[in-house]
């Protein structure tokens, strides 16, 4: 008789469990692989081409078609006429072909254009290599027949194919260095970089620090506090969209009521345009992210607020703490965990945010970051491959960023 | 210091910053409501302030307080040396009106704040406690202002004409006598800048990004909370980690994968894309929960003989409905509020959602009201949805966002 050993490794219904739920989770890895994973690999990849907006299309050659002449009874002669173009300015088309089917009655009179051939009514050409801003028309005179007049069809209708294969850009084996060198040259990155920190250090600060302030406002029992609450949270629930036109309407230099308020108080004699000029384009742009954010940080720490035990304070009380005291020794040590949290993902989000200030400044004025750098790149100066690279950037210093997020989220939440 | 903390010095000096606070909330909400000039006045707001913090340490009473401010307040203010000083064509209704509020605003506050306190030498509990009372009604003040400001920007400039605001940009006094004509803005959008079908598209767009974020993320959340897998760990991290993808970094690849597959442009494209950015946090947020609940009763169901999947749909779900109801609505949220990726994929205006609809009207031929009547018909359904199930949605923002 044997004696009885506990079962080594994974028997087979531990198996079964492990299938069932990578089963589970297939759609969720396939699709965030899809759409997250995927772009992400892709932009290292676009992040060394040389492409720009327009290379999205790719170069085809463009064929257009008419019949010329007006053949008005049977026996006229008439002229096919095909015009070949090619759609790029900079790129060569190889294996250009050209197939058409004539409708019925045509006949061909004159000479056939070189590497063209007709067999029955199908008309066939092959071009070859066609360069670049290619443009050229060719003509065949042709018979028209009374087989086309009983027809009665219009010959432009069918119409004729072209194929061709141009190199594209986005797959071929050409790369380059432009981009990074492009984007790390001159002054314009440091700027980018020290906006960038500015905007996201004092973002995050702010935020956290007014939302600590509301959440002790908010930590007692009263009538109304409920109706305060969703009113604070008012800022982070409402459309970027909406709360950002807002600012921009309200602090417009010229027909803002934030100014007129101002000019009225006597505090300015005209017009200050808070969104256009440096540096105050920045601060005001971080007032706006601690504005639309410390209700984050409010809900978060109210929470915990909450969550701390009473008779603490009922203990601090008998010992003669005074509120400040308390507050000091007691609730702030029991928010830290919750404030380091809050400030790293906070520092995170904010490093990350583009909505924001692309729809306050458009990144004008000195408040361009590295997000929205990507999108003034890719799309207003219409080079893609740069836009990618500063992708890759941010991408990179966001590892760096959640490399300690781990190691300090581990500890503090026991993740 | 110590000598300082007396209550006939800090009563005053309390009263004096008090009304400067005062004064200045008293002015702007003045200026806001009637687009008159309203300022605060420095010399007046710390004499009636002085005074009246003076006062509170003896009167104990806040109506006396009250009534002796206003009453303070209008006569130091038809005397040109207000706390809340006014311009020309500010009539005396206006005035009594700015000084009652004042009075209140100052009276009733100071009596709270210095309540119980004394003439004489405080107790470092004492003055801490004022101190704290006065931050508070600080707070208050301030938060709601910065708050309630913006949205009383949006709402009333949605209802002015063009002229009107040019005229006078302070003045968001509503003429009633215009009738149905105050909502031109939102009838010019509704006919003829589409919205009606912006505001359907983005909510249906919202509603398909909820179902599909739910299709993929329960089993997925049920997955991790539940069953052992090697990797399970791994798994639950790395879901934090995508959520930390900034979205501008995706949306360039997307934007090109699109326009060569012409997927840009089209709905279905977008409803491709929403649900994949919510699944995660999604899925972190149910798992959460589903850990939770107690496993007992899911074993009770396989003994039964039901198989997982019956287990999940059987027993899991109908105890998570409030865990649901507030992911749900977390992801309704951003799927609606959802700005970049609509505008960098739409350009036809057929197929606009309602931010992207908002995004285009941003420019210089269409007037400001109508942005901001677009603005308010963006953020009212949000609000409503809030205000109505905010339990579930306080819920849904704050395990959303503290774990990832």
């Amino acid at each position: 008789m044997t004696s009885a050993v506990p079962p080594k490794g994974t028997g087979p219904l531990a198996r079964r469990e492990a299938r069932l739920a990578w089963g589970l989770l297939l759609p969720t890895i396939f699709s965030v692989a899809m759409v997250i994973i995927l772009p992400l690999l892709s932009i290292f990849w676009i992040s060394f081409k040389p492409i720009g907006l327009a290379d999205l299309r790719p170069p085809v050659p463009v064929v257009r078609e008419s019949l010329r002449g007006r053949p008005a009874a049977a026996g006229d002669v008439a002229e096919v006429e095909y015009r070949l173009r090619n759609s790029s300015q900079d790129e060569v088309i190889s294996g250009v072909t050209l197939s058409d089917h004539w409708p019925p009655g045509i006949s061909l009179v004159g000479e056939m254009p070189e590497g063209c051939s007709l067999s029955g009514q199908d008309f066939f050409c092959d071009f070859g290599d066609i360069d670049p801003k290619f443009n050229s028309r060719f003509r065949i005179e042709v018979e028209v027949g009374q087989a086309f007049f009983d027809w009665g069809g219009d010959p432009e209708e069918s119409l004729p194919v072209v194929t061709g294969t141009a190199d594209n850009v986005l797959t071929n084996a050409e790369f380059t260095l432009d981009n990074f060198r492009r984007i790390f040259d001159g002054a314009e990155f440091w700027s980018v970089l020290g906006v960038t920190l500015a905007y996201t250090i004092f973002g995050t600060i702010g935020a956290l620090v007014v939302g600590l302030f509301a959440a002790l406002l908010l930590n007692r029992e009263f009538r109304g506090q409920g109706v305060l609450r969703g009113l604070y949270l008012f800022p982070y629930v409402a459309p970027v969209i909406a709360v950002a036109f807002t600012w921009v309407t309200l602090f417009d230099p010229t027909s803002g009521s934030a100014n007129e308020l101002l000019i009225r108080m006597g505090l300015t004699g005209a017009g200050i345009n808070f969104f256009g000029q440096k540096p105050l384009a920045l601060i005001m742009v971080i007032l706006f992210e601690v504005w639309r954010y410390f209700p984050l940080s409010f809900l978060f720490i109210l929470a915990r607020l909450q969550s701390i035990d009473h008779d603490m304070y009922e203990a601090a009380d008998m010992d003669g703490a005074s509120p400040f005291q308390k507050f000091w020794y007691l609730s702030l040590p029991m928010l830290l965990g919750i404030l380091s949290v809050l400030f790293l993902l906070r520092f995170i989000w904010t490093f990350n945010k583009f909505d924001d200030i692309f729809l306050l400044t458009g990144g004008s004025a000195g408040t361009r970051t590295l997000t929205v750098n990507v999108y003034e790149q890719a799309f207003a100066i219409s080079n893609i491959g740069a836009g990618a690279a500063v992708a890759v950037l941010i991408f990179a210093i966001l590892l760096v960023f959640s490399f300690f997020f781990f190691r300090f989220i581990s500890r503090e939440e026991g993740l | 210091m110590k000598t300082l903390r007396k209550g006939a010095i800090v009563g005053p000096v309390v009263g004096a910053l008090w009304l400067l606070i005062v004064a200045t909330a008293v002015a702007v909400a003045m200026s806001f409501a009637t687009g008159n000039a309203f300022r605060p006045g420095l010399a007046g707001s710390i004499l009636l302030g002085v005074t009246l913090g003076g006062a509170a340490l003896t009167i104990r009473n806040a109506w006396l307080l009250i009534v002796t401010g206003a009453i303070a307040a209008f006569m130091m203010t038809a005397a040109g040396i207000g706390a809340v000083q006014v311009g020309d064509g500010v009539d005396t209704v206006q005035v009594a009106l700015a000084s009652l509020v004042t009075g209140i605003g100052a009276g009733w506050p100071l009596s709270v704040i210095l309540a119980r306190q004394p003439t004489g030498e405080m107790t470092r509990h004492e003055f801490e406690e004022v101190l704290l009372r006065f931050l508070t009604g600080f707070g208050y003040i301030f938060f709601t202002a910065i708050v309630v400001i913006p949205f009383y920007v949006m709402v009333m400039t949605s209802l002015k004409s063009q002229q009107a605001l040019l005229a006078n940009p302070l003045d968001f006094s509503v003429d009633l006598s215009k009738g149905w004509d105050l909502f031109r803005s939102y009838r010019e959008l509704f006919e003829d800048f589409h919205f009606g079908s912006y505001l359907w598209t983005s909510f249906y767009v919202s509603v398909l990004t909820v179902l599909i974020t739910l299709l993929f993320s329960v089993p997925g959340a049920y997955a991790v909370a539940r069953l052992r897998f090697t990797g399970r760990a791994a798994f639950s991290r790395s879901i934090l980690l995508i959520y930390m993808v900034p979205m501008i970094v995706v949306a360039l690849p997307i934007y090109i994968v699109f326009s060569v597959t012409g997927l840009r442009n089209s709905i279905f494209g977008l409803v491709l894309i929403y649900p994949v950015t919510t699944i995660p946090v999604s899925l972190y947020m149910l798992q959460g929960y589903f850990r939770g609940l107690p496993s007992e009763v899911e074993d009770a169901g396989l003994m039964d003989g039901l198989s997982r999947l019956q287990v999940i749909w059987k027993i899991t779900l109908p105890l998570s409905l409030p865990a649901l109801a507030s992911v749900s609505l977390y992801v309704f949220m951003i799927a609606w509020n959802e700005f970049l990726l609509a505008f960098m994929l739409l350009d036809d205006p057929s197929k606009f959602t309602l931010t992207r609809g908002v995004a285009m009207l941003n420019s210089s031929e269409v007037p400001r009201q109508h942005l901001m009547a677009g603005a308010v018909i963006a953020t009212v359904p949000i609000m409503v949805l809030f205000l109505g199930l905010e339990k579930f949605m306080t819920r849904g923002l704050t395990a959303g966002s503290v774990k990832g």
